[in-house]
């Protein structure tokens, strides 16, 4: 091998949905980039002096990404460093297979300012992976009033959201999908009509009616929904809606797209493998805003997936300290962890079960997110940063939050057995994972 | 026989054959609470711990009195005399009471599910009073048997629950109880009140009360809450008592022998008129007579015994 290249990895299956490359090949790292990719497994011709080199490695068997992107995480510094950290948050990244997270600012303090963005950026310079920062789309998260958004993305924040809670005043969000529109920014919407959601713990549905547990309609995020579509098809700003939890969302999304609305949408790994359900044994884990749904909802958000109404994977990483979660079910704050876990159930509720193609599932956690976010990732290419998941396709393992990395161990999946699991995450060129 | 689990937390999943056994049981104990000296030993030894984190008259009198027929050593906390006021989670009070060292918890909370969560954290046996808008099993046992002494057998009886079935824990827990003894059952009330998909609990729903009467054997009123009219869910307890008041008027309509029921307290006027509420087909005092015997029953049940009560 020659000395101009620090680490290769060699033979597995190159999947890039960007350039729509799906074959074996080896991808050539040098420092923090891709230096070549070659259609051809160098491990073919070396089988003798197979692992002399311990640069090579074998990747055959495996899968090889772009680095996974989760655009929606809550990293909970600065505020709640109990429950998790930036540092603590991309350890958990690396390990699920993720090599960008973008953090929600729904912090304590909010991240609001260019100096809760610096403080952002300082704390991610020791992440394991990268780390963005979604600024506040108004300020103090009060729906109110809007940031400096030019401001935030001179500090490099990516885009804005008041995630965590809606932007409930109609006015506010016409003016914060206008004023981004010159910055060439999403606004991510969380969807929720606080009227109708008010005093509501989960899903409003027979299981809640059994429960006797108060409900959140599934209209509370619709209206909503309608309402943005609405605002963004009027402003010509561009709006993406989080976490879609319903049937009805699905359906609205589609039919905007198919308007010509410039929307685009995320599905969590939960709402697409969950339902309210499992509720039952009130399980606090369980707990999440939007809540868990019904398995008609279930259903539409798998097919939202599949024709590609919803654009992208998230996972929506709520840490939540143990003694919060370990009271009364209505008690407990909602949202549950899933970097650790989200790949895992891609590939055995959505690749297994054929409701995507590995490309597709792996756009939906690459190139997709990054094309919302305007990020330059997300792809396998000469000359790009050598960010790759090595993912085991086939490897069979039960969820043990008790491993996980992540602060906290909310997770409603403990147990669950899944097939498929983050085998090496690149960040520029260095391993930050191995299994 | 014995009961299948350790605690009480509802009727749902309970099968026939544990309620007629908790119902026999009862009719054993009712008999002592007729004797001269209303006192037997049974449980002497036992400690159990009657924790109410929400105001209750009837339920907390009915667990004391039948814990003291029992000769149980009894201990009582509310939940604004205690360490709750200093924040102290349920959790870490249950634990605490535990460690004192008890056989049983009788619990009463606001929170749906939070006698589930009591028997996730300790070992005693749970009793659920009352949780949430989930379940009340106590009092649809003690509404099962009062309507058993009357009706000998439950298969078939016609029964319709009015009232705020949506914040209703014995709306809940009678449907279960009495559709598992073969009766059928309806509900009455306004949309706002009525829970979702609530027909799949297998209970016809009305919105209409005279029609929900028709034909029935048994009414059972529920408490309408003042808060209802404030969350905007009633334009005004006159219209509801317009709609939904139980008036000798409308008992027309029921069948002959028809039984009225309801378990407390009452707002009378509102949903249900004294001349009812007090007339000779309704058994609510009874209700209560039997809430002892059936709260002894199950106190004695989950202590290990068996049927036999001498």
């Amino acid at each position: 091998m020659s000395e101009e290249y620090d680490l290769i990895l060699a033979g597995g299956k190159v999947i890039d949905p960007a350039s729509g490359l799906s074959k074996i090949g080896d991808i050539y790292i040098k420092g923090k980039k891709i230096a070549k990719i070659e259609a051809k497994n160098l491990l073919d011709s070396k089988r003798s002096k197979k692992s002399k080199d311990d640069r090579i490695i074998d990747a055959s068997g495996k899968i090889v990404t772009p680095g996974l992107i989760d655009m929606h995480v809550h990293l909970r510094e600065p505020g709640r460093e109990d429950e998790e950290t930036i540092y603590t948050g991309s350890q958990a990244a690396a390990a699920g297979g993720f090599t960008c997270i973008c953090c929600m600012p729904n912090t304590e303090p909010p991240i609001d300012d260019q100096e809760s963005v610096n403080f952002v950026y300082e704390k991610a310079r020791k992440a394991l992976c990268k780390v963005f920062c979604v600024g506040a789309a108004t300020k103090g998260l009060n729906g109110e009033e809007l940031t400096e958004m030019a401001d935030l993305k001179e500090a490099g924040a990516v885009a804005v959201s008041d995630d965590g809670k809606p932007i409930s005043n109609s006015r506010i969000m016409r003016n914060a999908l206008d004023y981004s529109r010159m910055l060439g920014w999403p606004v991510i919407s969380h969807c929720e009509d606080l009227d109708l959601s008010s005093g509501g713990v989960m899903n409003e549905s027979y299981t809640s009616t059994l429960l006797g547990l108060p409900g959140i309609p599934s209209l509370a995020e619709e209206i909503m929904v309608s309402r943005d579509l609405r605002l963004a098809e009027f402003t010509g700003g561009r709006v993406h809606i989080a976490h879609v939890s319903t049937r009805g969302s699905v359906e609205l999304i589609r039919a905007a797209k198919k308007k010509g609305v410039k929307i685009t949408s995320e599905a969590t790994p939960h709402h697409f493998s969950l339902t309210d359900e499992i509720i039952k044994t009130f399980n606090t884990n369980a707990r999440v805003n939007p809540p868990l749904r019904t398995q008609k909802d279930v259903e539409e958000i798998k097919k939202g997936l599949r024709d590609g109404t919803i654009d992208c994977i998230a996972t929506d990483h709520a840490p939540h300290s143990i003694e919060e979660k370990d009271v009364e079910f209505g008690a407990a704050p909602p949202g549950m962890v899933g970097l650790e876990t989200a790949l895992g159930l891609v590939i055995t509720e959505l690749v297994n079960k054929k409701i995507l193609s590995w490309e597709e599932a792996v756009a939906k956690m690459t190139v997709n997110p990054a094309r919302i976010l305007n990020l330059n990732l997300g792809r396998i290419e000469v000359g790009g940063s050598a960010d790759l998941t090595v993912v085991d396709p086939k490897t069979s393992w039960t969820v043990d939050i008790s491993q996980f990395k992540s602060k906290s161990k909310n997770s409603p999946f403990e147990g669950r057995k899944l097939t498929g699991r983050a085998w090496m995450t690149i960040v520029d060129g260095k391993i930050v994972h191995r299994l | 026989m014995k009961l299948k689990s350790k605690d009480l937390l509802g009727l749902q999943g309970m099968s026939k054959q544990e309620i007629d056994l908790i119902l026999d049981t009862a009719v054993s104990f009712k008999e002592i609470l007729e004797r001269p000296i209303r006192k037997v030993p049974t449980l002497r030894g036992l400690t159990v711990v009657n924790l109410f984190y929400e105001a209750s008259t009837r339920t907390r009198i009915s667990f004391e009195l039948a814990e003291k027929r029992l000769s149980a050593d009894l201990v009582n906390f509310s939940a604004n005399t205690s360490s709750v006021q200093k924040g102290e989670t349920l959790k870490d009070t249950v634990r605490n009471i535990e460690a004192m060292k008890i056989d049983m918890v009788v619990v009463r909370h606001s929170a749906s599910g939070a006698p589930h969560f009591i028997a996730n954290c300790v070992d005693s046996s749970v009793i659920n009073a009352g949780d949430g808008a989930h379940e009340h099993p106590t009092q649809a046992l003690l509404d099962l048997l009062t309507l058993r002494e009357k009706y000998k057998s439950l298969k078939g009886l016609r029964v319709v629950i009015v009232g705020d079935i949506l914040h209703s824990r014995v709306a809940r827990s009678n449907i279960w109880g009495l559709s598992t003894m073969g009766a059928e059952v309806a509900v009455c009330g306004p949309p706002t009140l009525m829970p979702y998909e609530m027909e799949k609990m297998g209970v016809e729903v009305f919105f209409d009360l005279d029609k929900a009467l028709e034909g029935r054997d048994v009414v059972m009123g529920l408490r309408i809450q003042l808060e209802r009219q404030k969350g905007g869910l009633l334009p005004s307890l006159r219209e509801y008592t317009n709609l939904f008041g139980i008036t000798k008027d409308r008992l027309k309509r029921l069948n002959k022998n028809f039984t009225i029921m309801h378990p407390g307290p009452i707002n009378r006027g509102i949903e249900i008129t004294p001349e009812v509420a007090d007339g000779p087909y309704s058994v609510i005092l009874g209700q209560v007579t039997n809430g002892v015997a059936v709260r002894m029953a199950i106190l004695y049940l989950l202590s290990g015994g068996e049927k036999k009560v001498e």
